[in-house]
């Protein structure tokens, strides 16, 4: 099904009697149960401000759309989505819906924000097929509760997205990266962090150690105006020095090929296990890997975020037990995701207020059933 | 501003709540004495007074969950605070409510520079936390003005911003994880140190839902290093429409300024007035600061002048040094102060596209002249939330009615203009009659059902954010079970 109007949308939901798995461009391979229902047909950008930063588009746009329209303004998204496509093999455009259902953020997550903190404002149709708006299209705004965060993250279980409004940036001038060769782990987060810790304003922090031929390598970007890019790899340099290994510049070109890899997880594309993300602790990274018995890793997000090799079926988080954190499970045969959810089981009490809020916004447990939670026992 | 009438009944059970309260509290931090609650009887909305039937100054978690099982046991409304510097009314008490001040818990539980991220109690004072780890480069980026008071946990409530957000964002884009006591006296943890809470974004929810879902008793927030430096650039403009254009130009030719502040007419001659800041007068004052080291702020400001002398300004005087600097900022920083000397003044808080301004600012002076009353506009340009200050006299009968007909007529302005009721302060309930003209009953309806799942019996600050009209309903479930 493809309704080609929010209100077509909100009819089909409330006439729904049965599961709907909810589909922007299809590219993130989730296929909870039910009839499909793309949202594609709700497309198109709907107003763009480029002197205020603002733009408001239909949930079914995608992605590459919205980039065109920025880049002719010399404007770009800042949270950085990943495009699902390379890793997982997938066809279709990502959507902007699907990208804010998600909450899909790259790399500049760690020092610009996730998609959550673009996201202005929302319409969106519940469980039950009423129109419900909140937010709008100003940066800053405290009228009533916050319902962009709730459905930014939500993967459209507590409603379809219909349109969001995005806070927009302008794109730097240049960008450069400086890479350090031959850190461990350990010393990997620590260098991280004294990058981080810098008022340099390093919008990328990775390191990759087990994957690349040629050993480790540590990679931290700068973005800015040309001058001000030089200056501050030039002053990284000197920060790091300590650490006492070979250091390199990439180029602007070179720089936005490793940023997109990391952001895209390319170098996991033709690996044959599954792949997970941790979202944990920067400085308890090495430590999680070290007992996860994973075949290989890369972290993003100075530590923060690790991609993650594990053996076909095995599940990381009973190997890495109680952490301040979490893992989700980005590409799985239909065994482990038959045998393992793909999000991470919550706290009893975050849980309990988690399906009070979908039993109110999605009473008949239709929306992506079961993806976020279990299925209640009144509507399964 | 209506509040709902006290239940009698909760009242009559004040003796045995307080008994009940003294049995998990120590002494001193149950307040039931009239003389004392009266501390508690308004917040930084002075208009609206009323002192709480009791007021609790718990110093932990523990203590936090114990006040909050025993008035869910009671059927006792509760009205969390944090310092009292609302001024949307969102601590302000009713005669039957237990006042929940978290006052006493001030401490810094963890500073974490490895992972730029510090924990604390809510009660901590938001330029105290900045205090705890400057001395090792960091800074805590929200900055309401009232930051020398206002506590963490009202941070969280109203969803804070502040001068500074058009770059490093508001308290819901700093905050990364809560402790979190709800109604029933359950705590529950949201997020930690790690940059992405796993779930639903709860931690997004709460943030800005003005203590209607739980009282927040401990914070993780982001911290972040210090720049290594920062200066603004001042410039005067015949017209608010210049000045807009101006700011359109800046942000399009890829500069991102840290703050972009506008002032108007009357500001700046108030405000020179009182600072002797050496300001233009003129029709419309911005003032632009830029960030980095020494040369990165003067590429950027030479780039932001160059824009600027595209618009024929009737002044344009960049910073060159620290003292510079803080004469530029000191009539903007004195505004309310200045503005306060030379009259009573209610400051509104709407947001509006930035590229309405100058229709908002004239239609502004259109009701001005309406309602008598004079106004001025302070405007955080960059993001478009504006500030406009009504004069009137308190001393003089109806004059406050007319200054609140005024205010509300602005902030319906802002919403028809493609905006918002609050930017940064909050609905309390300043706001609360004027929700239905921003959000259609459905979206209201969904908002409600958020407090229903986290406060079913709907005793926590009831009487705020949703009309009461339409809330009243909820707020007259069938209470406490005797």
């Amino acid at each position: 099904m493809r309704p080609e109007s929010e209100a077509a949308l909100a009819d089909l939901v409330k006439s729904a009697k049965e599961p709907l798995a909810i589909q922007g461009g299809g590219t993130r391979g989730l296929a909870p149960e039910g009839a499909l229902v793309s949202v594609a047909g709700l497309s198109g950008i709907t107003l763009y401000e480029p002197g205020a930063l603002t733009l408001v588009a239909q949930a079914g746009t995608p992605i590459s759309e919205i980039e065109d329209a920025l880049t002719a303004e010399n404007q770009r998204l800042a949270f950085e989505p990943m495009d699902h496509r390379v890793l997982l093999g997938t066809e279709g455009e990502p959507t902007l819906g699907g990208v804010i259902a998600g909450n899909v953020s790259g790399p500049r997550r760690i020092q610009g924000g996730a998609a959550r903190d673009y996201a202005l404002g929302v319409r969106f149709v519940d469980g039950t097929g009423e129109v419900v708006k909140n937010g709008g299209r100003v940066m800053k705004n405290v009228t009533g509760y916050d319902l962009v965060k709730l459905m930014c993250g939500a993967f459209g279980t507590l409603g379809v997205l219909t349109e969001v409004s995005l806070k927009v940036l302008p794109r730097p001038e240049t960008q450069g990266t400086l890479l350090l060769r031959g850190l461990d782990d350990v010393q990997a987060v620590q260098a991280m962090a004294v990058a981080m810790n810098s008022p340099y304003e390093v919008t990328g922090a990775a390191h990759c150690a087990t994957i690349m031929e040629g050993g480790p390598v540590t990679a931290l970007r700068a973005e800015g105006f040309g001058t001000s890019v030089a200056y501050r790899l030039d002053q990284l340099k000197s920060l790091l020095a300590r650490f006492k290994v070979e250091m390199t510049l990439g180029d602007a070109a070179m720089s936005d090929w490793i940023w997109r890899s990391v952001r895209d997880a390319e170098l996991l594309r033709d690996v044959p296990e599954d792949i997970w993300r941790v979202s944990c602790k920067p400085s308890e990274a090495p430590g999680l890997m070290a007992r996860s018995g994973a075949a290989g890793w890369y972290y993003d997000w100075a530590g923060g975020r690790i991609w993650v090799r594990m053996p076909a079926g095995e599940d990381l988080r009973a190997a890495l037990g109680a952490f301040d954190g979490h893992a989700t499970l980005v590409r799985a045969s239909e065994a482990t995701r038959a045998a393992l959810p793909v999000f991470h089981p919550q706290a009893a009490g975050v849980e309990k207020i988690s399906a009070g809020l979908r039993a109110r916004f999605d009473p008949g447990g239709i929306l992506n059933r079961g993806l976020m939670g279990p299925v209640p026992a009144e509507v399964a | 501003m209506e509040m709902p009438i006290p239940d009698p009944a909760v009242l009559a059970r004040k003796d045995r709540l307080v008994a009940r309260l003294m049995a998990v509290l120590p002494a001193d931090a149950v307040i039931h004495d009239l003389a004392e609650t009266r501390a508690y009887e308004c917040d930084a909305l002075t208009a609206y007074k009323c002192p709480p039937m009791v007021a609790v100054l718990p110093a932990s978690t523990q203590e936090v969950s114990d006040v909050l099982r025993i008035c869910h046991d009671e059927g006792v409304p509760v009205v969390p605070r944090g310092s009292g510097t609302s001024l949307a009314g969102g601590a302000l008490p009713t005669a039957d409510c237990v006042i929940l001040g978290v006052a006493r818990m001030n401490d810094v539980l963890e500073t974490d520079y490895e992972n730029r991220v510090i924990r604390v109690q809510t009660g901590r004072t938001n330029l105290s936390v900045t205090g705890a780890v400057e001395e090792e480069g960091f800074f805590y980026a929200p900055d309401p003005s009232s930051q020398l008071a206002c506590a963490i946990a009202g941070n969280i409530a109203m969803n804070s911003g502040g001068a500074h957000c058009l770059k490093y964002g508001v308290t819901t884009n700093n905050l990364l994880g809560v402790t979190m006591v709800t109604m029933d006296g359950e705590v529950v943890e949201l997020g930690g140190a790690h940059m992405d809470a796993g779930g639903l974004d709860l931690l997004g929810l709460i943030c800005g839902s003005e203590g209607q879902l739980g009282v927040v008793t401990e914070a993780t927030l982001r911290i972040l290093p210090k720049p290594e430096g920062a200066r603004p650039v001042l410039m005067g403009f015949d017209s608010a429409e210049v000045a807009g254009a101006c700011v359109a130009d800046i942000i399009k030719a890829g500069v991102l300024p840290v703050a972009i502040e506008f002032m108007d007419r009357m500001l700046i001659e108030v405000c020179e007035d009182f600072a002797k800041a050496d300001y233009p007068m003129c029709e419309a004052l911005l003032i632009v600061e830029v960030e980095g080291s020494d040369a990165e702020i003067d590429h950027q400001l030479a780039l932001i002048t160059e824009i600027a002398r595209r618009h024929d300004p009737v002044a344009l005087r960049e910073s060159a040094s620290a003292e510079e600097s803080a004469r530029i900022w000191a009539g903007r920083k004195a505004a309310f102060s200045a503005i306060g000397r030379i009259s009573d003044y209610m400051c509104l808080d709407g947001t509006i596209p930035v590229s309405s301004l100058p229709y908002v600012l004239r239609r502004i002076g259109e009701m001005s002249k309406h309602y008598g009353l004079p106004v001025g506009n302070v405007f955080h340009a960059g993001d478009g939330n504006m500030h406009p200050l009504i004069c009137y006299d308190a001393n003089k009968p109806g004059d406050l009615e007319i200054c609140e007909a005024f205010g509300a007529e602005v902030l319906k302005l802002c919403v028809e203009a493609g905006g918002c009721l609050t930017g940064e302060h909050g609905v309390g309930i300043e706001k609360r009659d004027l929700m239905s003209h921003q959000y259609a009953p459905a979206d209201l309806e969904a908002q409600m059902a958020v407090k229903d799942v986290f406060d079913p019996q709907w005793l926590l600050n009831p009487a705020k954010v949703f009309p009461l009209d339409i809330s009243e309903a909820r707020r007259a479930e069938p209470i406490a079970a005797e």
